[in-house]
């Protein structure tokens, strides 16, 4: 085990944490605000992948196609909030579940009926195909890296959103306790059908970034949907920094899980049992953190409500 | 709708159910036996989870991993029958008689230890953590590469009963099937009207005042999630005996999903919910799959419409329980 | 004076800054109707809430029928004889009047994990339920769901919730709550007939009904009792004049 192999595996978890951080932002302000389960939300993340394909497809640009994907995306997002997910509000959570279930097969068959069965290439640009060195025998993929700078920097721009601008106090007014910011006169109707659009966009973007490392295909939406859920409950639902922390924490665990505890385990177990249980590991190890969360600290890392 | 309506249209139903495999069989209609087959397991396996949820209000998000437990239960009985013993010591079997107590066992149990745990969470909450064990089930069926991981296990055959039943007969298989799903429901029916189901009712609709005269409410709930489990497990066994496979995608978080949407389609609170739900959904999967490939779009749209149009799902629309 | 069936000493509990209960002792005799009066924020819902068992205070004892409660979960304290209305009322909605006082009286007429024998065919359970419906003024009212009765009907189901468990000692929380003048008399009479059955410990701001009802009244205020004794000892005493009965008492 290398020094370079746990620096790349640690920078394909953050890769990955900060992509999950893009569709855990918007989620867990929906939470947040409108106490509302969204399955659908990975819908809009799958929706974003088939459209940046399509359009880099036509137009032979990667970039075009994920301006495209993140404003088409954020303008569906904001007419689905307006219509359908607008009654739901005031229904329970179950309803909720039933209602957004419902529409992820919708979205899935009618995006198999727009785009086919086929599953679309998503290639990043010829320009970041290469490597890049970081080191003296590391070489890390160019284009992952700018996927790390792209996800760094929507992070950025979103703790300045949300810390420094009056839009972010109403936001975070809103997740804190949505009955007083409506008494103090912010329009919480109208914000959350902007951040529903931006949500919908960010999703888009990360749908569109991880389109050529995890590729674009019906369903993509389902798997990262619930650890994007894993990252809201532990980073505490309405928090955007939560949702940060909570996303890098899965990210990196997720990944450098899946690399390493095979081996930390067979230095324990007889091989079987590393082979068998070590990389489900990883992942049940995300879920029991989960778990232990809403056991222990059922508010999450960094609660947003009072 | 009155109690007597109800009860005569149950008779009916049950009435129909017995008599279509023949009247099937009479018009070269054989395939929809496995048809019905499917929906009265997973109207089963819906039933149990509106045990937990519509009569208890636990809203359990992780009930395919009860299922999928049984399912593996039998699975792996049936695997070692063949060769091989369970943890080195168990010896495997095919038998019925003991497989099938076995999943509900198993199942039960897993239930209770989860419940032990989730149960002392609510809400939103419970909704979660539910979900999170059922995923880290899954996961684990996943990592069990010597009962086929990823790819799942195969069956040689159905369960033996003995008696004469052969479950390699679809039909036989139906009645075997009809029959635990009737009994399923009688049971259900009697446990809502006694005492623990006054109480776990009592619980659904006010916690605190059933703790504030005198009722161990997390015990209840504990004994209705542990019922419901084991139930599932029954389920999951005549699934496994069904598609003669079991695999991890029976535990994954959507199938937890299609049983919470056939209980609130069908109607919670209604003893019959989970019956109604499977029939509705599996069987518009069924009418819409016939006329294009594309049935999930307009079986969704469907769903939808059942969300903002009836609320209090199919049964409600049939007016209240009396035993609500 | 016989053994107290309530023995409260030293109980305090915090929130932050505030002293919501501060060194309280306080004592309930059988067959005593206690009443705990004060002004609003002394502390009277703390205290009912630590002595059901809802709030666990952060110091102090709570001794009933000889036990040591204090850390007792809430079913166990009402399986153990204490019973508690609710000052909010707080009922099973969806089911009848009758049906909310059978929970009650199955919740102590042994284990309810029994699944198989219907409940409603429990003659014994609802005939007990009955009884106490008619101690509560709800006679012919069984039937009715809740949701369709009155207000009046609804605090008298709750007191009836309260005693279906045939209680040693009732913690009544405001029964007089949100009642017009001749609710308030027909209360009045049944706490009457209550303290036959069991101890009270009466929480209420009708300044009318605490006088004439009260055996003996203890006056909180910031979470201390700082006179205790009967009516006309209270009325007398110049701490409770002047922390509470200055006030004038409800029309």
């Amino acid at each position: 085990m290398s020094v370079s192999l746990v620096v790349e595996q640690a920078l394909n978890g953050l890769q990955f944490g900060l992509m999950l951080f893009l569709m855990a932002a918007g989620l867990t302000l929906v939470f947040g605000i409108m106490d509302m389960i969204n399955l659908a939300h990975g819908s809009l993340y799958m929706i974003g992948a088939y459209l940046a394909a399509t359009v880099a497809g036509v137009t032979g640009s990667f970039w075009i196609g994920v301006a495209c994907a993140c404003a088409a995306t954020a303008l569906i997002g904001v007419a689905l909030e307006a219509t359908a997910l607008r009654p739901l509000y005031r229904r329970d959570h179950l309803s909720q579940v039933l209602a957004t279930f419902a529409m992820i097969l919708v979205a899935n068959e009618g995006v198999r009926l727009v785009f086919g069965d086929q599953s679309p290439p998503l290639n990043p640009p010829a320009a970041l195909s290469g490597a890049v060195a970081l080191g003296p025998d590391l070489r890390y993929s160019a284009y992952r890296l700018v996927v790390i700078a792209v996800g760094a920097g929507v992070a950025a721009l979103m703790y300045l959103l949300v810390n420094h601008t009056r839009v972010g106090m109403w936001v975070r007014a809103g997740a804190s306790d949505r009955g007083m910011a409506l008494a103090l006169g912010i329009d919480v109707p109208k914000l959350f059908t902007v951040l529903f659009g931006i949500g919908a966009g960010l999703c888009a973007l990360a749908g569109a970034l991880l389109g050529p490392i995890l590729a674009v295909q019906v369903g993509m939406g389902e798997s990262i949907l619930i650890l994007a859920f894993v990252v809201i409950v532990i980073g505490g639902v309405g928090s955007v920094r939560g949702a940060l922390v909570g996303a890098i924490l899965v990210g990196v665990v997720d990944t450098c899980g899946r690399a390493f505890l095979p081996q930390a385990l067979k230095a324990v177990f007889p091989g079987a049992v590393a082979d068998n249980v070590g990389p489900a590991l990883a992942s049940i190890s995300i879920y029991a953190l989960m778990a232990a969360v809403l056991f222990w600290r059922p508010q999450g890392l960094f609660p947003a409500q009072a | 709708m009155t109690a007597r309506a109800r009860r005569l249209l149950a008779i009916g139903a049950v009435l129909a159910a017995v008599g279509f495999p023949l009247v099937a069989m009479r018009f070269d209609l054989g395939f929809y036996v496995g048809f019905v087959n499917r929906v009265m397991i997973f109207a089963l396996a819906a039933t149990s989870l509106n045990l937990a949820l519509g009569f208890c209000g636990l809203a359990s998000f992780g009930h395919a991993a009860f299922v999928g437990v049984g399912a593996y239960t039998v699975a792996i009985l049936a695997e070692h029958a063949a060769h091989g013993s369970l943890f080195g010591v168990i010896p495997g079997t095919t038998s019925a008689w003991i497989a099938w107590p076995a999943a509900a066992a198993t199942s039960g149990v897993v239930a209770a230890l989860i419940g032990a745990i989730c149960l002392r969470t609510r809400g939103i909450h419970f909704i979660m953590i539910t979900l999170a064990f059922a995923q880290m089930l899954y996961f684990f069926t996943v990592s069990l590469k010597t009962y086929g991981g990823d790819d799942g296990l195969n069956l040689a055959h159905r369960s033996d009963v003995g008696l004469g039943v052969r479950l390699a007969d679809d039909t036989h298989f139906y009645y075997v099937v009809l029959a635990l799903l009737c009994a399923a429901l009688y049971l259900m029916g009697r446990l809502v009207r006694s005492r623990f189901g006054r109480a776990i009712v009592g619980i659904r609709e006010n916690e605190v005042r059933m703790e504030a005269i005198g009722f161990p409410v997390f015990q209840y709930k504990w004994v209705c999630f542990a019922i419901a489990g084991a139930l599932a497990g029954i389920a999951g066994a005549l699934l496994a005996n069904h598609n003669a496979f079991v695999s991890p995608n029976a535990l994954h978080w959507t199938q937890s999903g299609m049983l919470l949407v056939m209980v609130l389609v069908g109607g919670r609170e209604s003893l019959f919910g989970g019956v109604l739900g499977a029939a509705t959904l599996l069987g518009l999967e069924e009418v819409f799959s016939a006329w294009t490939t594309h049935w999930q779009l307009p079986v969704g749209a469907i769903l939808l419409a059942l969300v903002y149009l009836a609320p209090r799902g199919i049964a409600g629309l049939f007016g209240r329980e009396p035993m609500a | 004076m016989s053994a107290p069936l309530l023995r409260v000493r030293g109980l305090a509990k915090q929130y932050g800054g505030l002293r919501a209960t501060d060194s309280l002792d306080l004592d309930a005799h059988a067959g005593e109707i206690h009443a705990l009066i004060g002004p609003n924020g002394a502390g009277k819902t703390t205290l009912v809430a630590q002595l059901a068992g809802t709030v666990s205070p952060d110091a102090g004892t709570i001794e009933f029928r000889g036990r040591d409660v204090t850390r007792a979960p809430v079913h166990e304290r009402v399986q153990f004889g204490l019973g508690r209305s609710f000052q909010i009322t707080s009922l099973f909605d969806t089911l009848t009047a009758l049906d909310n006082v059978i929970l009650a009286v199955q919740a102590k007429a042994g284990s309810s994990l029994r699944f198989w024998r219907a409940a409603a065919a429990e003659t014994g359970l609802v005939r007990q339920a009955e009884q106490v419906l008619d101690e509560v003024g709800l006679t012919d009212r069984g039937r009715v769901r809740v949701r369709d009765l009155g207000h009046g009907e609804r605090r008298q189901l709750e007191v009836a919730l309260a005693l279906a468990g045939d209680p040693a000692l009732v913690l009544l929380d405001e029964p007089m709550a949100g009642l017009g003048p001749p609710e308030s008399r027909k209360m009045v009479d049944i706490v009457r007939r209550v303290r036959t059955r069991a101890a009270i410990l009466l929480v209420e701001h009708d300044m009318d009904a605490v006088f004439v009802l009260s055996d003996r009244i203890s006056v909180l205020v910031a979470g201390r009792v700082v006179a205790s004794g009967t009516p006309d000892e209270v009325r007398r005493d110049a701490r409770a004049r002047e922390a509470y009965l200055g006030h004038s008492p409800r029309a």
